[in-house]
């Protein structure tokens, strides 16, 4: 048995050498026209030793690595918590909610203008994260291609506002309901299939969708996509310096205020934080009516839910289009947000940044999956000489919660349904 | 005459690209006849191979190395050891533990793997494209005028008959040897294959390691015929054999043939005609329209729900 | 109410079920049996709409609803539960029950998310009737317990009791006191016969378990090899030579 250990670790170590030393060790570099091997830095051929010898004394002490491992067990004390009774969470849920709220509306006035972009930033990964969990938490669908949809959103505005002069709140129903109509129409025919199968599918439609916006130059700008994208006004109030929309006055001179760039930031933020919480009203509403349990009786078992008379179709196809709603939605604060937007945005790395946040936080999980956003959008701002290792930690990370963690950081907790006593 | 010589160009680099495609996508149907999931990180195990070939061609020119064969044989021997490497590790790390959990699970572990490994050749090779030798270069005119010539080029060439070898050598070794007749039984009944003595991990990890084999002989053809890699170089080219791979029938081998032809062809006839900037649109069209009206593939076996 | 006629099903090559007929009359119990690999389980299927019969009818008060989808089926209240329980194993118990009652509320989306009192009145006339059918199965102690925790007796309750909620004419059973003890087979016998009793409900059932087979079946239906091999009674059955011959006596 330690013989055969032994000859595994060796083996697993050498492998690690294998693909670790090449890729990382000799460094392809162009000098002129020719291309030259370059080998690392010391610390790389150190990190590559290290990294075999890891493997290799963790495969050589791997059951006591196990046990050790199994012994840490915080996370899942704090998963597995008993639910506190009924009337006593929801009070202390309502509390929360108001102070989080309260705190959300009112910090902004106190700190930068970058924190608060940033914070918009955020709350767009909120709803789009919250929208793509109906889809893969609640209804089990793997769509790959999410970002699609987001996409739909925001060229809707920009059109809109280019060809038409559309403005922000015009723009905003429309474009989420245009991506609803998109959810809808690639997800009728979709629908039917495996899941796997679901997942390629949509990401070819997410690509498809790229690939003809960066080649519709006609109309949507190509890959210099389009600009002058319209603010968000307030009753007809412009945030800008002069007004650019006859008829609209603008913001401070009708407060008699001194113009500052960082109203305009503000504002955007509010709304976002407005649709957010939107958002995740809505979708908590769903999750307990009987459309959002089908989408988890779907996911739990096709079979037996069509045994029930629900219409695989119908269920995965409202779960769909809800989701492609939301998207549209992100999409819209998304144009506003940035004034400019091209195809570039809409990449499927987005669309696995998304699912990441939604594994993550743990699938179903509203609360998760917020937490989720928020750390995978900060994070990298915290830590700006690594966000270059952002990616490869998200990959890493899927991996790891899949194989570790499946139900995610904060599990979705059922919600205990009081019956009457005695039936 | 000149519209039919037209046609034959675009038949032949149709042929060569799809050939290239049914290599790659014979390590989505082995897997998938398997352990019935899509491994999302295959892309990324040829686009390895692919600079696994290129580190060698290079480090072997600056050693002054520069006997075409030679530099050739030992690029592919080292691709095929890193990629099959690769192979085997990202079973063992990444889809393993995950076996038989709820369907979704081991496939997002597959796409974290994936974005993972793009990232670490990213991080470590630059993102920017590097240019790839044209080892092999020139070819022969086969006809035409002066307006239009017929020409095949020996790379095109070399593709073929590599694929076809390692095609024919895949046949053989699944018909006639002792894994290959296991790696047979294991994807008929993992668990009955399991209860007769049939080692179904090994068996598993054969599967992943011929299939990086195979994607690593494609990255280096494919380098060689595009001039250039980068990291994302993979990405593109899985999600075109895993449509060969199922435009074939997804777990059948010579349906990851003709798949990978058929595609192949599709995509040099939208270039040829239309603009190169859509022949990924028509893949995927083409990928759409298989799964909706025909799942199974050409010469998939249908599926009975069992309930 | 329901009958089966010369019903066959075609896999490829494979005649899996070869002229089955049937006939189910209101309020009453029928069982069909036969050795492993008869076709039982087929017949269901087809009955359920999950397989679309390659010959045959099957006529729902005179009317053919073959080949009609599954989900459509079980909107006429042909409800079944599966050999292998088929629960939603990460929902809870009520969970499992308010999905089967799905056609008994109102699910217009906007009346969902503003709760109007229509929306809220059905939802809680259908938690009355989940809290009725977990007291009638033994389940209320546990309504809040995700389903795939149950023990597997208790899982086997909690199916049946999911089907009806759904307030069905007929119900299919495969198999269901396959894995349970004698104790639980027993209470599962009055269960069934209850079900016939005081809730209106024809029932067909497949099974192995001879002795329960024998004493609540108003006729039983014998198939052996996809083929029909007699119908009658079970007195009827147990004397016929054929049944003997090729069932028990294998048996």
């Amino acid at each position: 048995m330690v013989a055969q250990n032994f000859r595994h670790a060796l083996f697993c170590a050498l492998i690690t050498l294998i693909i670790a030393w090449p890729i990382m060790g000799l460094k392809l570099t162009a000098v002129g026209t020719e291309i030259t091997v370059v080998g690392a830095s010391a610390f790389t051929w150190i990190a590559v030793a290290l990294a075999a010898v890891i493997v290799f004394l963790f495969q050589l002490f791997r059951d006591k690595v196990m046990v050790g491992l199994g012994a840490v067990t915080i996370l899942d004390r704090l998963a597995d918590r008993e639910p506190l009774p009924d009337e006593k969470r929801l009070r202390l849920e309502n509390i929360g909610l108001v102070l989080l709220i309260a705190v959300a509306l009112i910090w902004p006035f106190f700190v930068s203008r970058g924190a608060v972009d940033l914070a918009t930033l955020v709350l767009i990964y909120i709803m789009l994260a919250l929208g793509l969990n109906v889809v893969v938490g609640l209804a089990g669908l793997l769509d790959l291609g999410y970002v699609a949809f987001y996409a739909v959103g925001a060229y809707t505005f920009a059109l809109l506002s280019n060809y038409w002069g559309a403005s922000f709140w015009m723009a905003l129903p429309i474009g989420a309901l245009l991506a609803a109509l998109f959810g809808l129409v690639l997800g009728f025919p979709v629908l039917r299939l495996r899941g796997d199968y679901l997942a390629i599918v949509t990401l070819g439609f997410g690509e498809i969708i790229r690939i003809l916006l960066n080649n519709w130059t006609s109309v949507t700008g190509g890959p210099n996509g389009i600009g002058g994208i319209p603010d968000p006004t307030l009753f007809g109030m412009e945030f800008g310096r002069r007004v650019k929309e006859e008829g609209n006055t603008s913001f401070h001179e009708t407060f008699g205020i001194a113009y500052s760039s960082e109203h305009k930031v503000i504002f955007l933020y509010l709304i976002a934080l407005v649709l957010a919480i939107f958002t995740a009203f809505v979708i908590r509403r769903l999750m307990r009516m009987p459309v959002g349990r089908s989408w988890e009786a779907l996911r739990e078992d096709e079979i037996a839910a069509r045994s029930l008379g629900l219409s695989r179709t119908g269920v995965k196809l409202s779960a769909f289009t809800i989701g492609a709603f939301f998207a549209g939605f992100a999409g819209t604060v998304f144009a506003s947000k940035q004034g400019f937007i091209s195809p570039e945005s809409f990449v499927f790395l987005e669309s696995a940044i998304i699912l990441a946040i939604v594994v993550l936080g743990g699938m179903g999980s509203q609360l998760g999956v917020i937490l989720a956003a928020i750390a995978v959008t900060i994070l990298p701002e915290l830590a700006r000489e690594f966000s270059e290792y952002r990616m490869l930690i998200f990959g890493a990370a899927m991996v790891l919660m899949m194989v570790w963690r499946p139900q995610g950081l904060l599990p979705m907790r059922r919600r205990h349904i009081k019956l009457k006593a005695g039936g | 005459m000149q519209d039919l010589l037209y046609f034959c160009q675009q038949l032949i680099n149709g042929l060569t690209i799809g050939s290239t495609y049914a290599l790659i996508a014979i390590g989505y149907t082995m897997v998938y006849g398997i352990i019935g999931m899509i491994n999302f990180a295959h892309g990324e195990i040829y686009m390895i191979g692919a600079y696994t070939a290129l580190i060698a061609i290079t480090g072997l020119a600056t050693l002054g190395i520069a006997w075409l064969p030679l530099v050739l044989l030992v690029a592919l021997i080292c691709a095929v050891i890193v990629s099959s490497s690769m192979g085997w590790a990202v079973e063992r790390v990444a889809y393993r533990p995950v076996r038989g959990r709820h369907r979704l699970i081991p496939l997002i572990s597959a796409i974290g793997m994936s974005i993972f490994l793009q990232n670490y050749v990213h991080l470590s090779q630059g993102s920017r494209n590097i240019g790839f030798p044209a080892l092999i270069d020139g070819g022969f005119q086969l006809g035409g005028d002066e307006s239009f010539q017929l020409s095949i080029s020996w790379i095109q060439i070399t593709i073929f008959v590599t694929t076809f070898i390692c095609m024919s050598a895949l046949s053989v070794f699944i018909s006639r040897s002792r894994i290959g007749r296991a790696c047979r039984a294991v994807s008929q009944d993992l668990g009955m294959a399991n209860l007769l003595g049939i080692d179904t991990n090994r068996i598993i990890s054969a599967t992943f390691v011929i299939g990086a084999a195979l994607a690593a002989v494609a990255g280096l053809l494919l380098g060689m015929y595009y001039g250039s890699v980068d990291p994302l170089f993979g990405f593109i080219a899985g999600l075109k054999a895993f449509t060969a791979a199922v435009l074939g029938g997804i777990g059948s081998i010579p349906g990851a043939m003709l798949g990978g032809l058929i595609l192949g062809i599709a995509e040099a006839m939208t270039s040829g005609y239309l603009s190169g900037e859509y022949k990924d649109v028509i893949s995927f069209s083409l990928l759409i329209l298989i799964l909706l009206f025909k799942p199974t593939g050409l010469l998939g076996k249908p599926e009975v729900e069992k309930i | 109410m329901l009958e089966v006629q010369n019903l066959s099903m075609r896999f490829g090559g494979l005649l899996a079920v070869d002229q089955v007929s049937l006939d189910v009359r209101e309020h009453e119990i029928v069982s069909i049996i036969g050795p492993n690999g008869a076709g039982k389980t087929t017949v269901f299927n087809c009955m359920s709409g999950f397989y679309r019969p390659t010959g045959g009818k099957i006529l729902l008060d005179g009317k053919e609803i073959q080949g009609k989808p599954d989900y459509r089926i079980s909107r006429l209240g042909l409800v079944r539960t599966f050999q292998h329980v088929r629960l939603f194993n990460r929902m809870t118990v009520v969970e499992n029950l308010m999905v089967a009652q799905h056609r008994h509320l109102n699910t217009n989306l906007l009346s969902g998310l503003v709760a109007t009192p229509n929306y809220r009145a059905r939802e809680q006339k259908a938690l009355d009737r989940a809290s009725y059918w977990l007291e009638r199965v033994g389940l209320q102690e546990l309504a809040n317990r995700d389903a795939g925790n149950l023990a597997y007796g208790q899982q086997r309750r909690l199916e049946i009791a999911r089907c009806m909620v759904t307030e069905p004419r007929l119900l299919m059973l495969d198999e269901p006191a396959a894995g349970l003890n004698p104790a639980e087979t027993r209470e599962l016998n009055q269960l069934i016969i209850s079900l016939k009793e005081d809730y209106n409900v024809s029932v067909v059932l497949i099974e192995h378990d001879m002795s329960l087979v024998m004493d609540i079946s108003d006729r039983i239906n014998v198939i052996s090899q996809g083929r029909p091999l007699a119908t009658g009674t079970p007195e009827e059955v147990r004397n016929n030579d054929e049944v003997i011959k090729a069932y028990l006596g294998e048996a």
